[in-house]
């Protein structure tokens, strides 16, 4: 009622990936592990894996392509 | 000790306000409502009221501070007029959405252009779908009450909507009457403070004017929905609770010789005082005909409403607001709704007047009953909605 939500850690509930059109893809031979794309991530949808790469999390990545706009190398290329 | 003040509405208002022990009031002056918050801003300066008086930098400013004092418990006040409450007019969705128990006074008047600081209803007509329960009076005095009344209403946990008081600018606003000033701890008892489900409180956090997609938005507003069909009921009860505490009661609307009415003009504020000259002076003369004044104007109390209605052959309804590009001013069109499925109902006539704070008269009301009349004889209505008194306009 009143536009409430009365118990924190709802919006992990709200599965982002279903707007996605684009989907991030990381070329690992390119990738330097800056971590630029996961400061940038609107979503928290970046990951770091135990060799220090990102990954993306498909369950909530938007396809925004930020990620892909921000990555120096240009390691990250948006697939259909 | 009953306490009997000459006071104009924006007073009556204000001294509502304070027996209420109100703890937020947020406000921007606008004529003609400016004097109710000015005597609550001298109430809080003299240390009469204990509350936080805000003088916000706008009106949308004005409604938004008090919809986030709201939010954290407070009784909460603001009023407005005319253009404030068209700036407000996003605000207001926000804080009936919220479900916030939030209290205004309007002091209607017309919205330029022209700019022009009287009376009429185009204000809040323009704002009459924004899930607001709103109450157009008719008195200073209905006036003080109806504030009261309106905490009540709005804080009960089954309903939960914010609240305005609507008055005629001028005509109500600055005419002084005699007002029964109901004292705060005989208000305090019939408006005792309890707790909210949706306050912001460290204690039980809540996330508050949350994002919400089309899988929810539709349900939200449709809470809303059902809230404001059980105001009619709810506030029958706050007025009879009311009447046995302070031995008066409004009602959700007023009637006046309507029994065997064949005319019912229909009229709100103001205007329907000076509707019961008119109808004593014909009545006098055996012509029948009465009177229907709504108070409560948003949620319509649509079965008393048809109910009332039924038995009349015409009804006038008198609008203080164009509906621009329509089919008639925005009562009637809601009143044409009520029959919208039934073969057998009164004819409509829909007289604009009283725009922009003109006269309406005893001669002229007489005048518009009579023309109802003609449309007994005849049978039928030919041109529905009448712009009555426009100069170099024949009707
Ligand atoms: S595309 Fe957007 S949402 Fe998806 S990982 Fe990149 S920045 Fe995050
Ligand atoms: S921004 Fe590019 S290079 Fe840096 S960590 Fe992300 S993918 Fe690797």
């Amino acid at each position: 009622m009143g536009c409430v939500i009365r118990e924190p850690g709802s919006s992990v509930r709200n599965r982002t990936a279903s707007w996605r059109v684009f989907a991030p893809n990381v070329d690992r031979s390119k990738c330097v592990k800056c971590l630029l794309c996961w400061v940038f991530c609107p979503e928290g949808a970046i990951e770091i894996d135990e060799d220090g790469f990102t990954k993306v999390n498909y369950t909530y990545c938007k396809g925004c392509g930020i990620c892909a706009n921000e990555c120096p190398p240009k390691a990250i290329t948006m697939v259909k | 000790m009953i306490r009997r003040l000459a006071l104009p509405t924006n007073y009556a208002v204000a001294y509502a306000v304070k027996s209420c022990d109100v703890d937020v009031i947020a406000a921007y002056p606008i004529t003609p409502q400016t004097a109710v918050v000015e005597k609550l801003s001298e109430f809080v300066a003299d240390g009469e009221l204990d509350a936080e008086f805000i003088a916000a930098e706008s009106e949308h400013s004005a409604l938004s501070a008090v919809v986030g004092a709201s939010a954290v418990g407070a009784r909460v006040f603001t009023a407005t007029s005319s253009q404030g409450l068209a700036l407000m007019h996003e605000v207001l969705f926000i804080a009936s959405s919220m479900r916030l128990p939030i209290v205004m006074a309007i002091a209607n008047r017309t919205l330029s252009m022209p700019l022009n600081i009287h009376n009429d209803h185009q204000d809040m007509m323009a704002s009459r779908d924004c899930g607001w329960v709103q109450m157009y009076v008719s008195s200073a005095q209905e006036a003080h009450d109806s504030i009261i009344q309106s905490y009540r209403l709005a804080e009960r946990s089954d309903i939960l909507v914010p609240v305005c008081v609507c008055y005629d600018g001028f005509v109500l606003s600055h005419t002084y009457e005699p007002v029964i000033v109901r004292e705060k701890d005989e208000v305090m008892e019939y408006l005792p403070r309890i707790d909210r489900p949706n306050i912001l409180d460290p204690d039980r956090p809540i996330t508050m004017g949350i994002m919400a997609l089309p899988d929810h938005t539709y349900e939200f507003k449709y809470q809303l929905v059902d809230a404001l069909t059980k105001v009619p009921k709810a506030l029958e009860e706050v007025d009879k609770e009311f009447e046995k505490r302070f031995n008066v009661s409004y009602g959700l609307y007023e009637e006046y010789m309507m029994e065997d009415a064949e005319v019912l003009l229909i009229a709100m504020g103001a205007m329907a005082s000076t509707a019961k000259v008119a109808i004593d002076r014909l009545r006098s003369r055996g012509v029948k005909v009465g009177l229907f004044r709504p108070r409560l104007y948003r949620p319509i109390p649509i079965d008393s409403w048809r109910e009332a209605f039924m038995k009349a052959k015409v009804l006038a309804v008198v609008d203080r607001a164009i509906g621009f590009g329509g089919v008639g001013g925005p009562l009637f069109n809601d009143i044409a709704a009520l029959f919208a499925n039934d073969r057998d109902r009164p004819l409509i006539l829909n007289f604009i007047a009283g725009i922009g704070g003109r006269d309406v008269t005893v001669k002229e009301l007489i005048d518009m009953i009579n023309m109802s009349f003609k449309v007994i004889e005849r049978g039928y209505v030919d041109k529905p909605c009448i712009y009555y008194g426009v100069r170099g306009l024949e009707v």
